[in-house]
């Protein structure tokens, strides 16, 4: 039920309204929640309104951190066949 | 699909796996409650309880909304649905959802009730616009997440001063849920479940942000850790709960910074209040009558509330005598453990309502994992 997509505005389209991009489907979704949504965002979406916004930084860190843990892994499987 | 793809990778799930069984401790356990639905869901479908150690276990929170409807609730929009000049506008999960009489909504449908499966709140207000000799009614249910979009429609409705509008209100609240669980653990009777540690729900800490958890985790000295609803995040997560569990920490961490802040969408919470009161007692499936733990409609938008404009009272009506949904719904019982599970209560004949939702825990057992799970118990 509270499963929503991260899906890209390609368009302000409406006085709270923008238009956002999933793999080519395109759909006008409420931007009532969220202030400053520009074209670009992605945009958290859930039953028709986006509810928040991502962070494309923090979703780096995410990444870069899951990068290293899986480095360190690599190593202590190394060390372990050794 | 950006921001989605990234958190699948295969290979990093089972790095990850690697290191928690790693850094898992020998005779220790560590059982951990996910409360949301949509990580139930997300366990399954990707098979995550098979990368971990035997000493992880999952266990399935209340965390889906329509698991935790009472039968007495899915009544009255049923009743509702029957009136003539009603129109009952719905999200798809509620349809099959078992009420008494061996009725649901889907089946008052075919008896001729005006039920309209919608995708988003704003469609069941564009139908109340566009059919203006129609009592509209939103039945509305769900967690912190589904709220503020409730809350958004009912202010334009307001503001276009329609008169046939007017929406059921279910939403139900996290945090309350949480403390619920954790007393009835206290109290020691046959409603407790033994839990090391929580994953925390991804959107509705969109929302509502990880402050309202701090108190809870320091109270009931278990760690809450946020989680995203993609498999390497829920599996981070996990990693993030063992290591506070081995270090004795019951700390509120966030793994989904990518979307959740300490204060939450403050604007949803803003509208959320204008529109929504705490409710003195909700009735859960599962959990019983739990105080302040829902929301009703504000005084001020009355002629909204389709409770009041109908006269709905809610009935209390006891749940099938087979069905185990009360007991996996608390975390108690695992959906293999119950007699009719994949027999006589299936995602298409669902008798309890955990077997409806696909991110019930039955349903999600029956979907993908109902022959792993019985090698495993």
């Amino acid at each position: 039920m509270c499963l929503a997509i991260p899906a890209r505005v390609i368009e302000i389209s409406g006085e709270d309204q923008a238009r956002i991009d999933i793999v080519g489907v395109q759909k006008d979704i409420s931007t009532a929640l969220i202030d400053n949504v520009a074209v670009g965002d992605y945009l958290i979406v859930h039953v028709g309104h986006a509810i928040g916004r991502i962070d494309p930084d923090e979703a780096e860190k995410t990444l870069a951190y899951l990068a290293q843990m899986s480095e360190e892994d690599a190593r202590a499987l190394a060390a372990a066949s050794m | 699909m950006k921001y989605i793809d990234e958190f699948r990778d295969g290979k990093l799930a089972r790095a990850l796996a690697r290191t928690i069984a790693r850094e898992v401790r020998p005779g220790k356990s560590y059982r951990l409650m996910e409360f949301c639905g949509g990580h139930t869901h997300a366990i399954s479908r990707y098979g995550l309880e098979d990368l971990l150690p035997e000493q992880v276990r999952m266990i399935h929170g209340p965390g889906c909304p329509v698991c935790v409807l009472p039968i007495g609730r899915t009544d009255s929009a049923i009743e509702l649905a029957l009136k003539p000049g009603v129109t009952l506008c719905t999200y798809a999960d509620t349809l099959r959802v078992p009420a008494s009489d061996r009725l649901s909504l889907f089946k008052a449908k075919a008896q001729g009730a005006d039920v309209r499966m919608v995708y988003s709140s704003s469609d069941a207000l564009r139908i109340a616009q566009e059919e203006p000799g129609r009592e509209i009614v939103f039945f509305a249910i769900g967690f912190e997440t589904t709220t503020p979009p409730t809350a958004v429609v009912i202010k334009q409705a307001a503001a276009l001063g329609l008169t046939n509008f007017s929406v059921f209100c279910n939403h139900v609240l996290t945090p309350p849920a949480m403390v619920h669980l954790m007393e009835l653990s206290a109290a020691g009777g046959v409603d407790s479940v033994e839990i090391d540690g929580f994953v925390g729900p991804s959107h509705v800490s969109t929302i509502i942000g990880s402050r309202p958890y701090e108190d809870f985790a320091d109270h009931y000295r278990k760690p809450v850790v946020i989680a995203g609803f993609e498999p390497l995040d829920v599996m981070q997560s996990i990693l993030m709960l063992v290591r506070q569990i081995n270090d004795g920490r019951h700390e509120v961490e966030n793994q989904f910074i990518r979307a959740v802040t300490r204060d939450g969408n403050q604007k949803a919470q803003r509208l959320t209040d204008e529109v929504f009161e705490l409710r003195a007692n909700f009735d859960w499936r599962g959990l019983g009558e739990v105080p302040d733990s829902a929301l009703k409609i504000r005084d001020e938008y009355a002629l909204f509330d389709a409770e009041r404009r109908f006269g709905i009272e809610y009935r209390k009506v006891p749940d099938p005598k087979a069905c185990e949904c009360a007991a996996i719904l608390r975390g108690q019982k695992h959906p293999s453990d119950c007699k009719v599970f994949g027999n006589a209560c299936t995602p298409d004949q669902p008798i309890g309502s955990c077997m409806v939702s696909s991110e019930g825990a039955c349903a999600a057992y029956f979907t993908y994992g109902r022959f792993r799970s019985i090698k495993r118990t």
